[in-house]
């Protein structure tokens, strides 16, 4: 692994998601059955702090959930390591609700796309949105992010790394040249 | 990545703490699942599980098959009456023929001991023990332990006895593996009948009379008294043994209060335990058979992440 060039910085990472969270508003014009759902292991705490600075600006505390799509998603069989499952909880209903998904780094998509399943079985969101800390290309399902932090052209083989207080100790996200991709 | 490797579940016995501490998070996650509407995901999409009963089981045969059926896999039973095997047909030549239509998991239960190991020895897929003899019975130990660490939170310190026909049971001797390895002290009793000399070995402590027992437990996990196995002569009569060794409300004084009553069912009311307790505030009884399905759950998942690694080496070094 290179040296690591530095993407966003804690100011920056707070920055993306406070406008993230106005974004979020805007398009909901307001927050009337808007949930947020953080899918695991960052977009959880991403989820959370997006419902803070929503419960700062607007004063309504949003529901949050959090996700783990391991038992959904397609590439298991390909996997070189089996991944060890955490749990899922969504305690409301998704029935009828705007649902947020927030993620960290959009890629593939392919986690996006096991969440979608998974939240499906869950019942019928009226509408499913998606918020991300960072785009960085190479889609390879038909998959958009609604809510972007940042997008960040990559190569396929680099890797984009997100550190977050609540799991790494510090906000910071940085590029480098990687083995395998993220 | 899980901290599991391995692509069998033959016993406890040969288990790390950690390997069983996996099994025990993973089934958390998995208990989750059961609380859905839809209860179902789809990470075991296209797997076929043969579960192959050679002994009368609901509970267990049940269990498993919900599980697989959460996990969405395909799974096929097979018991040995009305099938093959009542015409004479030869466990092995059983097992050859079932692979033969590729399974990528058999969950097996048969009445001799090490018939689980035989077959992962001797087949390429996964192989799950549901009870060999009165050898092992890995499933159930980790759903009782699954079950008393949600409970207490841990099982680490805690003093748990087993009492009852210890000598029949491969639920004791998973169980005392199982609880020895999570740190907890054993205590083992029941009539001397049904005490087989050198359980010690094992790593429990006999206790044999219920009342001594009884005051030092956090858990108690009574055992079915298995009229089936022993035509009833290793005690006088099912009163008699309901009176000196059945738990009943009495008896359940000399505990302390917050004393945890399990049993692996099925029960015989009113013989090893009076209903007034097994329906009792203590019994965890129904929360075992709920836990069962996540436990089992999460061994499905846990050995076919570790199926793939098995290469066809492995299934002709096991043929060899």
């Amino acid at each position: 692994m290179n040296a690591k060039a530095e993407i966003l910085d804690a100011i920056g990472v707070r920055r993306a998601l406070v406008r993230i969270a106005h974004e979020i508003l805007e398009r909901n014009q307001g927050l009337a059955d808007v949930v947020l759902v953080g899918l695991r292991s960052r977009g959880d705490h991403l989820a959370r702090r997006l419902a803070a600075f929503l419960y700062e600006i607007e004063g309504t505390a949003v529901p949050v959930g959090v996700m783990d799509v391991t038992l959904y998603r397609d590439d298991l069989a390909h996997a070189s390591l089996w991944p060890r499952v955490q749990r899922t909880e969504i305690p409301f209903s998704v029935e009828g609700r705007t649902v947020v998904l927030v993620d960290d780094v959009l890629f593939t998509g392919r986690s996006v796309r096991a969440a979608l399943d998974s939240l499906m079985d869950f019942g019928r969101p009226r509408s499913i949105q998606l918020a991300v800390l960072i785009d960085r290309g190479h889609r390879e399902l038909p998959i958009r992010a609604d809510f972007v932090g940042k997008n960040v052209p990559t190569a396929r083989r680099e890797l984009v790394r997100v550190l977050l207080l609540e799991t790494d100790g510090v906000d910071r996200v940085a590029i480098s040249s990687g083995e395998a991709g993220r | 990545m899980t901290g599991w490797a391995r692509k069998d579940l033959l016993g406890i016995e040969e288990l790390e703490p950690g390997e069983i501490v996996e099994i025990l998070d993973t089934a958390q996650t998995m208990k989750e699942i059961s609380t859905r509407e839809i209860k179902k995901v789809p990470v075991l999409r296209g797997k076929t599980v043969v579960n192959l009963f050679f002994e009368a089981s609901t509970r267990t045969r049940v269990s498993f098959e919900i599980a697989e059926k959460r996990l969405s896999a395909d799974s096929v039973n097979v018991s040995a009456s009305g099938s093959s095997v009542s015409k004479g047909e030869t466990l092995l030549d059983t097992a050859r023929n079932l692979e033969a239509m590729r399974p990528d998991i058999i969950v097996v239960r048969h009445g001799s001991p090490g018939t689980p190991l035989l077959l992962s020895r001797r087949l390429g897929c996964s192989v799950i023990n549901a009870g060999d003899g009165a050898h092992e019975h890995p499933t159930q130990a980790l759903l009782d332990a699954f079950t008393i660490r949600e409970r207490l939170g841990r099982v680490a310190g805690l003093t748990v006895g087993i009492f009852g026909d210890i000598a029949h049971s491969r639920v004791a001797r998973s169980n005392i593996h199982a609880l020895n390895k999570l740190g907890a002290r054993v205590l083992v009793g029941g009539p001397p009948t049904m005490l087989p000399p050198g359980i010690e070995a094992l790593g429990a402590q006999v206790v044999p009379r219920l009342d001594e027992m009884l005051p030092a437990l956090d858990v108690l996990i009574v055992l079915r008294i298995q009229l089936e196995r022993q035509g009833g002569l290793l005690f006088p009569s099912a009163r008699e043994y309901a009176s000196l060794f059945g738990l009943g409300s009495e008896r359940l004084r000399l505990a302390r209060p917050e004393l945890l009553v399990m049993h692996p069912g099925p029960i015989n009311r009113g013989l090893e335990i009076a209903p007034e307790v097994a329906d009792g505030a203590s019994s965890l009884i129904i929360d075992q058979v709920t836990n069962g399905v996540a436990v089992r759950m999460a061994v499905l998942y846990l050995v076919s992440g570790a199926h793939r690694g098995a290469t066809a080496a492995d299934a002709v070094r096991g043929a060899a």
